[in-house]
């Protein structure tokens, strides 16, 4: 295989299981700064157990992704070397900003949140608490300025030509607010919060079912349904200010979302549906002019398509992009479903009597982890064939001394250890939830 | 060319990242050094408090890799790049190592089994030694030089052209410094018979130092060319190999009296002294090119434009004081020795 793909296929394997780690550190970082906030407000053992359980879940999902981070951090120069030449000026300060405001902070208090228990007092451990959930929010902050400058880069000039080009920056807070990043960025946030929730969801919703830690996992529940059903609302709300974001900046990215061809019509929206990119037909379930709709408020309004584009300047993998766009956007309708229907059955007293909502609740688990990838998926490959957009090609951007040989062994080294790791971190969790939060035998805490 | 102090922005970035990358290697040097010394230790309780030693900081240690690595992306691209990719496969070796080296620490300790801790000693010990010597293998190779032809192109071989014996002694010189730092650190945080053991360990260790040094420095004055040119411009700068001396022969004394924090700081101040060297002799020179001394990487031709070094300048104005009261914290909370609780690994 040539260099390319597969420098290519192992950036996109090495970040896509990074991904699984850092939106559940962030979204399990919010609850138990509520829990722990709740312990400290009201002094009820229930939330201290509920935080102490949680960071030994948090503990291990943050180290995974500390491990599998410092790898993506690397790779830029290992793979893609002329693109961190390009970039290196405008990216090199968001990663420098990164590493030394939110990194330094959440791995210094790390430390403190995990094994401090015994030795700063609650106060400070609550504050170590937040700075690690602050920490996390700030990285995801950078790192997705960073990447939302390739998509839509701004506040930059281009110096030199050939494989000296580079791209300098001019105006650092244009940079850093580019077009799309304040929507990416609150995206991700709150993908994140869900793939936090909806693990403690899963795992409460378990012991509900099998009658154990009742109490307690009404409580936790009650807390991650909250936010479960807020953020999945409001993800639509953000998820279509970067829709429409994507449609002014990234037209050949959006018309590929939906797989739309025509130069400029009316474009349809699908509710699921199967690209043919030979013959430029979408079948499927569709709302006509309903993609129209949503960006102009009109559904006769014409929308850019991809054959607006010249051929080596859009997507080539049309129908794949289609795809994990639809995917996001059917979990996420579905999250919504589900959460604003368990929050009826709440306020009708009733929730915690259905059997089988429970059941779904401790499977939901994978769904907002599907939908971040795909979004993922959906963003990086709508973005081809530019590494950095309009500028800079995704086959120029790799390093030119790097064989294909090289490449593959590194990343069958990488599929061993990833697949190793994956299984410790399953192994682990689910140790970690049969054990439960406390020993019950005891029964002290259920008493109380 | 924008000056602060009359020194220009690629100098001060060149003093940053130097700075980050000696924090790197003064505090996870200890936490390497402890765990290359891993299987000396026989019983099950003294492996786990020494990895507990360890335990709350090397999370934090590590964030001056990370933040070191950004600085070097954010400041000097050219030289990120070509490095990391020409040193491909070395590079991917010490990542893996890295991700194998956290789990160790993550999960060691979480199963009773024998067969399961002695696995994980086992990948514990041998990823802490081969990246405390794969760092000096780098740092072995920057000295010398990489073969790099016009455009910052890489001419050379993928892997055994880096394990020249110059690299591999630098490499054991690396794997030894690393060792004294972190027995002195271990007899910090321990007591008892695994306390007594670390003292004759440390001897060791340094012997092993005070060899693998005295053969590099030769090679280095005899082998390397140019390395002596900045030194007899700047006679003064002599005075580095001086204080790294003193330094390390400080330690036995301090160690004897059992003033170990002390003993830490003038082992750190040795490795400090010698990065510094290291430092100078480059200066202002990043990566030397083999082929031709107009191909080398230098900090002017690497460096991002001096808009974006004044806006990295100010990050670092601002975090580093952050950072420095984190880590004060954070150390004073973990001050003492190891006492294994409920939280532990």
């Amino acid at each position: 295989m040539d260099v390319e793909i597969l420098a290519r296929i192992q950036f996109a394997f090495t970040i896509a299981f990074h991904y699984i780690y850092p939106p559940l550190s962030i979204g399990i970082g919010l609850i138990m700064v509520i829990m722990e906030g709740l312990y400290l407000k009201t002094g009820n053992k229930h939330y201290e157990v509920l935080t102490r359980f949680w960071l030994k879940i948090f503990a291990i999902t943050f180290g995974i992704g500390v491990a599998t981070g410092i790898i993506m951090e690397f790779e830029f120069g290992t793979n893609w070397a002329v693109y961190s030449k390009y970039v290196g000026d405008i990216f090199g300060s968001a990663l420098a900003a990164e590493g030394l405001f939110a990194f330094g902070l959440e791995s210094t208090f790390l430390g403190i949140l995990i094994f401090g228990w015994n030795r700063v007092s609650p106060k400070v451990h609550f504050i170590s608490t937040i700075g690690v959930f602050l920490g996390s929010m700030f990285s995801a902050v950078w790192i997705v300025v960073a990447n939302s400058w390739q998509q839509t880069p701004a506040g930059y000039h281009i110096v030199g030509e050939g494989l000296s080009a580079r791209a300098e920056v001019t105006d650092f807070w244009a940079m850093v607010f580019n077009p799309s990043s304040v929507d990416r960025i609150i995206h991700v946030w709150q993908g994140a919060f869900l793939s936090g929730a909806f693990l403690v969801l899963s795992v409460h919703a378990y012991y509900l079912i099998k009658g154990r830690y009742v109490e307690i996992s009404k409580k936790a529940f009650k807390i991650s349904l909250v936010i479960a059903a807020l953020v999945s609302f409001s993800q639509l709300v953000s998820g279509h200010s970067s829709a429409d974001g994507v449609s002014k900046n990234q037209p050949a990215k959006l018309a590929a979302m939906e797989g739309h061809y025509e130069k400029s019509a009316p474009a349809d929206l699908y509710l699921f549906g199967w690209v043919d990119n030979e013959r430029q037909e979408v079948n499927g379930l569709k709302v006509p002019g309903g993609l129209s709709f949503l960006v102009h408020q009109d559904f006769e309004a014409s929308i850019t398509g991809l054959n607006a584009f010249p051929k080596e300047d859009r997507p080539s993998q049309v129908n794949a992009v289609f795809q994990f766009y639809h995917i996001m956007i059917s979990i996420g309708m579905f999250l919504i479903a589900l959460t604003f229907y368990a929050i009826f059955l709440w306020w009708r007293g009733k929730l915690f009597d259905n059997k089988w909502l429970l059941r779904i609740f401790a499977f939901s688990v994978l769904l907002p982890q599907i939908a971040n990838q795909a979004g993922w998926f959906a963003a990086e490959m709508g973005r081809q064939p530019w590494i950095v957009y309009g500028h800079l090609r995704t086959s120029e951007g790799f390093s030119q001394e790097v064989s294909s040989n090289q490449i593959l062994f590194s990343l069958i080294l990488f599929f061993i250890v990833y697949a190793l790791l994956f299984l410790l971190f399953m192994y682990s969790v689910n140790k970690k939830i049969k054990q439960g939060p406390f020993d019950e035998t005891k029964n002290e805490l259920e008493i109380s | 060319m924008e000056t602060i102090l009359g020194i220009d922005y690629p100098t001060l970035w060149f003093l940053v990242v130097g700075l980050l990358f000696s924090g790197y290697a003064i505090l996870e040097g200890f936490d390497y050094g402890a765990g290359a010394w891993h299987l000396f230790f026989k019983k099950d309780l003294s492996r786990r408090i020494a990895i507990n030693a360890v335990g709350p900081l090397w999370d934090a240690n590590q964030v001056w890799l990370i933040i070191g690595g950004g600085a070097l992306f954010a400041g000097f691209p050219v030289m990120y790049a070509t490095m990391l990719s020409a040193m491909y496969i070395p590079f991917m070796l010490f990542l893996i190592l890295l991700v194998l080296r956290s789990s160790a620490i993550k999960f060691r300790s979480a199963e009773k089994m024998l067969w399961w801790r002695k696995t994980w000693d086992i990948i514990y010990f041998i990823s802490n030694t081969l990246i405390a010597f794969l760092l000096g293998v780098v740092l072995g190779n920057i000295l010398q030089g990489f073969e790099i032809g016009e455009n910052f192109s890489y001419k050379g071989g993928i892997f055994f052209a880096f394990l020249s014996p110059y690299a591999i002694m630098v490499g054991f010189t690396t794997l030894s410094i690393f060792m004294t730092q972190g027995a002195i650190f271990l007899l910090l945080k321990t007591e008892g018979r695994l306390h007594s053991k670390l003292t004759f360990l440390l001897k060791r260790g340094m012997i092993f130092f005070i060899v693998s040094f005295a053969i590099t420095s030769l090679y280095t004055l005899i082998f390397i060319p140019g390395v002596t040119d900045n030194f007899k411009e700047q006679p003064i700068f002599f005075v580095l190999p001086i204080l790294s001396f003193l330094a390390v022969a400080n330690v036995p004394r301090l160690v004897s009296k059992k003033k170990y924090a002390l003993a830490l700081v003038f082992s750190s101040l040795t490795m400090a002294f010698l990065l510094m060297l290291v430092a100078f002799q480059l200066y202002p020179v990043l990566l030397p090119s083999t082929i031709n001394s107009d191909f080398s990487v230098t900090i002017y031709n690497a460096a991002s434009s001096q808009k974006s070094l004044g806006i990295m300048l100010t990050i670092v104005a601002i975090g580093a004081p952050l950072l420095a009261g984190y880590f004060l914290f954070l150390y004073k909370t973990f001050n003492g020795k190891v006492t294994l609780d409920d939280t532990s690994y």
